[in-house]
């Protein structure tokens, strides 16, 4: 088998598992809901500084909602003992990260396509323009990227749900703060000139994680 | 006895430092007496920077020879790092306030230096929460990799973030030529003894190991 079905065979895998089970999906899509929700309550505001605040609300519970969902991503591997299956599979690590990373991606995926309209309902807002699909979309897979890295290195810890944070939030400051800054301006009426520097700072964040996720993730998943 | 050359000359080099900072130096005209700081901010910021550098490079080793002793490097590297970006935390504070008028200030350097804090913590827990310590070095390399890697693009996107704020006046022309001569003894000293510490920090570190090989070969 090539390269690419043996990765998307892993990905079918767990689509399917997810698609028996709905775990991830329903208990991240609740949570993600839970979250706007409570900011809603934190800032009782006027439309204009909803409208300040959104971005940020936005984010958080993207951020929150990925980390939750990536702490699922190895977890019943380990449980049930299928990490080891996985492992004695004759693919080589990479091929592992890739399938891992795409499932974890096309579950966050999800979850944002279903909470973004929510989110757009509960505040007003009309956010669903082709910019901010890019952003999310872009975003994501730099969430996808190093979070599937250290989601395997967590579950592998003996704090499992409190290291994925610890560690996934400080490297990811730069996408936060660039998907914060470039939604903000897609609120505001900016076309796509103004959002350039932003979308490079994730593009580039995006190949670089990837890259060297990809390099380092034999290391991790070891035993 | 290369470690007593490190240390006289960190010695020698820091007095002379001291004596130029406070002494030598003309003060500056707009910032006033304050600005002296700054031969002391940029030494211990620097150093929070090359720590991690060797951090990774160290990582890079370990992870691809499997030797104990560039675990212990990058350990050592790790922790005495940690007290340097604390302190550019701190000194950063102390300068904020009489500059910007508060005690913190969301300005990209200041912003850059929390989160490398934050990586260098993320560090030390990956390795506190391993089941294995042979597991937990191996981890901490990891982490040691992408937080390097993650250093620029954070530098960028701060200081995008924070493109209005106006740049300190330090870092926008030339130094006066004094003022130059002092900051590069001041980092030279600084970065002595940064090596005296690190070295110390490791053959610490090498004992502390073959203490516990030995513990287990006991029991």
């Amino acid at each position: 088998m090539r390269f690419w079905s043996k990765v998307l065979t892993i990905t079918w895998k767990d689509t399917l598992s997810e698609m028996r089970t709905k775990e991830i999906l329903s208990s991240v899509l609740v949570f993600a809901l839970l979250v706007i929700v409570t900011f809603n309550f934190a800032f009782v505001a006027s439309q204009e500084a909803i409208r300040l605040v959104a971005p940020g609300i936005l984010w958080v519970t993207f951020a929150f909602a990925g980390v939750l969902s990536l702490s699922r991503a190895f977890l019943p591997e380990k449980e049930q003992g299928c990490l080891e299956g996985l492992l004695s599979c004759p693919i080589s690590r990479e091929v592992i990260y890739v399938g891992k990373m795409l499932s974890s991606l096309l579950f966050m995926l999800i979850i944002e396509a279903i909470a973004l309209p929510i989110f757009a309902f509960l505040f007003n807002l009309s956010v669903l323009s082709p910019q901010l699909i890019t952003i999310t979309f872009l975003t994501t897979v730099g969430f996808a990227s190093v979070g599937t890295l250290f989601s395997a290195l967590a579950v592998n810890t003996r704090a499992r749900e409190m290291v994925l944070p610890i560690l996934f939030l400080p490297i990811v400051v730069p996408l936060i703060i660039s998907a914060v800054k470039a939604s903000g301006l897609v609120l505001s009426g900016e076309s796509w000139g103004g959002l350039s520097s932003w979308l490079r700072i994730i593009g580039a964040f995006d190949i670089i994680f990837l890259v060297a996720s990809y390099l380092v993730f034999a290391f991790v998943i070891e035993e | 006895m290369r470690r007593n050359v490190l240390f006289w000359l960190s010695l020698v080099l820091m007095m002379a430092a001291l004596y130029l900072v406070f002494v030598y130096v003309p003060t500056e005209k707009e910032m006033g007496i304050v600005q002296r700081i700054f031969y002391l901010m940029v030494p211990v910021g620097w150093l929070s920077l090359l720590s991690f550098l060797i951090i990774f490079i160290a990582s890079i080793f370990y992870l691809t020879k499997r030797e104990i002793k560039w675990d212990n490097l990058g350990y050592s590297a790790a922790e005495v790092g940690i007290v340097f970006t604390t302190l550019t935390l701190v000194v950063g504070s102390i300068w904020a306030k009489p500059v910007w008028g508060v005690w913190w200030t969301w300005e990209p350097r200041l912003t850059s230096t929390l989160v490398l804090w934050l990586i260098y913590l993320a560090y030390f827990i990956v390795r506190a929460f391993a089941t294995e310590e042979s597991r937990g070095a191996t981890f901490a390399a990891v982490v040691g990799i992408i937080g390097f890697i993650d250093i620029p693009i954070v530098a960028l996107a701060t200081t995008l973030w924070r493109g209005m704020h106006p740049a300190p006046i330090i870092f926008k022309g030339g130094l006066a030529p004094p003022m130059l001569f002092t900051l590069l003894v001041s980092l030279t000293a600084f970065t002595v003894f940064y090596f005296l510490l690190l070295r110390q920090r490791v053959s610490l570190r090498e004992a502390e190991v073959e203490i516990k090989r030995l513990k287990k070969l006991g029991d």
